[in-house]
């Protein structure tokens, strides 16, 4: 579904990519695992075109996309749930959510993956009219999850969805990734969270200063001696 | 004797209440602006002026039947907004405040001395009179109702676009992140030029209603400049509800100030509370932001 | 730096010895004019450096024409008393609105439209008070220079420009000191507070603010006395050029068109400003009323999209790039 050859990307003066390639199938789950200032997050702002490509490729169901706009990757069914969740504080749950649903498709659907999302989080629903900003970490993460999901993607980006929450929160985040997952999305995580986010993806790949330096399905990132050693601290 | 005194007074309350209504459109149009934008328009009296003018000319030298010109005003004054900020504001969007501020009072200049050379310096009247009401020995200009009874349906209607469209939550959203709604698919550009057309709009809607009571000159956004800006402080910058709370406590200043002295001491004495409560409420009456 | 010193002090004398080569008397008045208004816009500028940007300037201004000419025509009280009242009024003014922005930190927009607000009322108070000062005709000190004399110190009336240019010199040479005492004392206290990092906040913010205050009042009572000296040498004051948003915005805008963070950036604005308005004035003025003033609004919108350091600052930048503010 998502391809991406040869990626450069950066920001004034910096360059944090350099020729990254990775592919991301239909169904599939897939983690981007590395260090930090590995450039994970200028790769998903790369690939939401939140920021401008050096050069590389971006493909979307085998369709070039990296000369659009930011503004037009979403009708492509490109969601991304932002670093550090960034909801709009001021704004109702509810009214979070709607913004997730913007796109003149999405607003056509919107009764009915609201239903949707408060399914997948009751908690969303109970808090429908509070203000973003009052919710716990947690909660703001099933919101800005949710809000990603309003406009029914067929790609999610998640970037770095356990920073700075809780053990037991993480935990329930990632059970919330591993049923998106069951249910068929197909998910690109970014994290620093090795141990956990490796066993609810299907394959993963190493980043490190702004290059892939390994790739493999996850099971096997997870035995890999390299990778525990400089990840698990084994 | 007091009787007939409480009676003028409660005339004055009553006309501060129509007047209130008023001022409140006034400074939604530039919370509005502010708001979203973080620019305060120092020329949005002198759009008004520019929309009082074409609906003089269009109605009164052109002979167009006034609910034309009207839609004339609110559709030329919201290009006139827009066209403002794309190419006065956009550029000067990344610049310290105090060039926005500058720009923006540079475009006053150029505003009121357009309508010095297109009209000349001459009081122009409308030559529009709606029958007066009158309840008991009260009397109230028909005008002053009519205006502030559409302010209402105006403030109304914006704060039903704001809460119950996309757009609206879209306008809503941008000034608290702008950054990510591109994630959402929404164009933060044109969000702007929607804003700022829709707060030109609002001033063009407010020209009708004040060219219904006043007569048009270059300067006559002088009379109403400061003290929308005023308001808009005292409500807090920003804050629509506050904004529309403080013009009807600002009007009722005016107007019982005007009716125990003469008129213009009623600004004096409304500038007067206003310095008195920022020692008491500095961000404003009902600031939610943290003094700027 | 001593060499700048030495191109100034030549100027300086040049500039000094210029009236008695005896240009005409328009000339002169121009270099009068230049010299007040260089004055004034320094005065405005010495708090508009430091971040307090009063859009309401024109009421100390104002406040000073208004009272020395009021009491002169009212009470027969000598223009130098006068000023001493104009500057405690305006003083009182500054604090009042001065003293809660400070204390409670409001800037930016917040006080750009409270000062914007008060240099109106104190027009609309000059207009108000129409018995007492002539409303929107204006006022006119009553003449002081009866049976041929020429000159009146206790009036403060002088017929021969020339007295005025070296009076608007001095005191041009006076604002140009006070902002280079007030840049050392400034980049003193910021040096103290980037050192006493560790100290309690409230006595850093007791003296920030304070120091602010201090700045503001000096700012103020130096307009006023331009605005005193306005009065005595136009022998005529009007509320719409001594008071308003008009004249505070054209303040404003003469500073930064020369340059904000420059000594003699806000001289550059006003000979720019001055040149700029005369020559609209004598190439279209009166043919057709307003466009004067159309293409000044417009060059105002221009420069400040496409020369916001101002013509000096940006002189500076590509002369001598990294120079930064503050240059002589």
């Amino acid at each position: 579904m998502l391809t991406i050859n040869n990626l450069s990307a950066g920001y004034d003066g910096f360059q944090a990519c350099f020729g990254v390639s990775l592919e991301v199938k239909a169904g599939e789950s897939v983690a981007v695992i590395g260090p930090n200032g590995a450039g994970k997050t200028t790769l998903l702002r790369a690939i939401s075109k939140l920021i401008p490509t050096q050069g590389g490729e971006l493909l979307m169901e085998g369709r070039r996309y990296d000369h659009l706009p930011a503004h037009e990757v979403t009708a492509l069914g490109i969601a991304q749930v932002p670093e550090g969740r960034r909801l709009f504080p001021r704004l109702t749950v509810e009214d979070n959510l709607r913004m997730g649903a913007f796109l003149p498709s999405a607003r056509a659907r919107f009764a009915e993956r609201l239903e949707r999302v408060y399914a997948l989080f009751p908690r969303m629903k109970e808090r429908r009219a509070q203000m973003a900003g009052t919710l716990s970490g947690g909660e703001q993460q099933m919101c800005a999850i949710g809000r990603a999901l309003m406009s029914g993607p067929k790609l999610l980006l998640l970037d770095e969805p356990s920073a700075g929450l809780a053990p037991l929160v993480v935990q329930s985040i990632f059970e919330v990734v591993k049923k998106m997952s069951a249910e068929g999305y197909t998910v690109l995580i970014v994290e620093q969270n090795v141990q956990q986010v490796l066993r609810v993806v299907d394959r993963a790949y190493l980043l490190e200063t702004g290059r892939i330096h390994a790739s493999g399905r996850a099971a096997e990132l997870l035995a890999d001696e390299a990778v525990r050693r400089a990840y698990l601290g084994m | 004797m007091p009787q007939v005194f409480d009676i003028f007074l409660l005339e004055a309350v009553l006309n501060g209440l129509l007047l209130g209504g008023l001022f409140a459109l006034l400074s939604l149009g530039l919370n509005l602006i502010f708001g979203v934008i973080d620019v305060v328009w120092i020329c949005y009296a002198e759009l008004i002026m520019v929309g009082m003018y074409t609906i003089w000319w269009l109605h009164t030298q052109q002979g167009l039947p006034l609910p034309l010109a009207f839609a004339a005003s609110i559709a030329f004054v919201g290009a006139l907004g827009a066209a403002l900020h794309q190419f006065v504001i956009r550029p000067v969007l990344a610049a310290e405040p105090i060039n926005q501020l500058l720009v923006t009072g540079g475009v006053l200049f150029l505003l009121q001395a357009l309508v010095t050379v297109a009209f000349g310096v001459e009081f122009r009247n409308l030559g529009v009179r709606l029958p007066g009401v009158n309840a008991g020995e009260m009397s109230f200009s028909g005008s002053r109702i009519v205006a502030f009874a559409v302010a209402m349906v105006a403030i109304a209607a914006t704060y039903f676009f704001l809460n119950r469209t996309y757009m609206g939550t879209a306008i809503r959203a941008i000034s608290q992140d702008r950054a990510i709604m591109p994630l959402m698919g929404v164009n933060a550009s044109r969000v702007y030029l929607l804003t700022s057309a829709i707060g030109g709009a609002l001033a063009g809607l407010a020209a009708c209603l004040l060219v219904l009571q006043y007569d048009v000159h270059p300067a006559i956004g002088l009379s109403f400049g400061p003290l929308t800006f005023l308001i808009c402080v005292l409500g807090g910058l920003g804050n629509l509800i506050g904004g529309f709370l403080a013009a009807f406590v600002f009007a009722q200043l005016i107007s019982v100030g005007g009716f125990f002295f003469q008129l213009e001491w009623g600004y004096v004495i409304a500038f007067a509370f206003f310095i008195a409560t920022m020692f008491w409420r500095p961000e404003g009456l009902l600031s939610r932001r943290k003094a700027r | 730096m001593s060499k700048s010193r030495i191109v100034f002090a030549v100027l300086l004398a040049a500039l000094a010895v210029t009236p008695l080569l005896g240009p005409g008397k328009y000339a002169l008045h121009l270099m009068v004019m230049a010299l007040l208004w260089s004055y004034i816009y320094t005065s405005w500028s010495i708090m508009g450096r430091l971040g307090m940007v009063s859009f309401g300037h024109g009421a100390f201004l104002g406040i000073g024409a208004y009272t020395v000419v009021m009491l002169w025509n009212l009470a027969g009280v000598s223009p130098w008393i006068g000023a001493v009242v104009a500057v405690a009024l305006t003083l009182v003014v500054a604090l009042l609105i001065g003293l809660p922005c400070f204390r409670f930190k409001i800037v930016g927009h917040y006080f750009a439209l409270v000062t914007l607000a008060l240099s109106e009322v104190t027009r609309l108070i000059i207009v108000g008070l129409r018995d007492h000062t002539g409303g929107s005709l204006g006022l006119t000190p009553k003449p002081a220079l009866t049976d041929g004399a020429t000159a009146s110190l206790s009036a403060l009336q002088f017929e021969d420009k020339a007295v005025w240019f070296y009076i608007v010199l001095l005191f041009w040479l006076g604002a140009l000191w006070v902002w280079h005492r007030v840049d050392r004392s400034m980049n003193r206290l910021a040096l103290q507070a980037i050192s006493e990092e560790e100290d309690a906040a409230a006595s850093i913010g007791i003296d920030v603010t304070r120091a602010k205050l201090t700045v503001t009042l000096i700012s103020a009572a130096m307009t006023c006395l331009g605005g005193v000296l306005y009065a005595q040498y136009q022998l005529y004051v009007n509320p719409e050029t001594v008071s308003g948003i008009g004249i505070s915005l054209q303040m404003v805008f003469g500073v930064i068109a020369g340059g904000l963070f420059v000594m003699l950036g806000p001289t550059v604005g006003a000979v720019f400003l001055l040149l700029l308005s005369e020559s609209l004035r004598v190439l279209i003025g009166n043919k057709v009323l307003g466009v004067d003033i159309t293409l000044y609004g417009l060059l105002l919108v221009v420069f400040i999209i496409y020369m916001p350091k101002g013509i000096l600052g940006t002189v500076l930048q590509r002369v001598a790039p990294g120079s930064g503010a503050a240059a002589k």
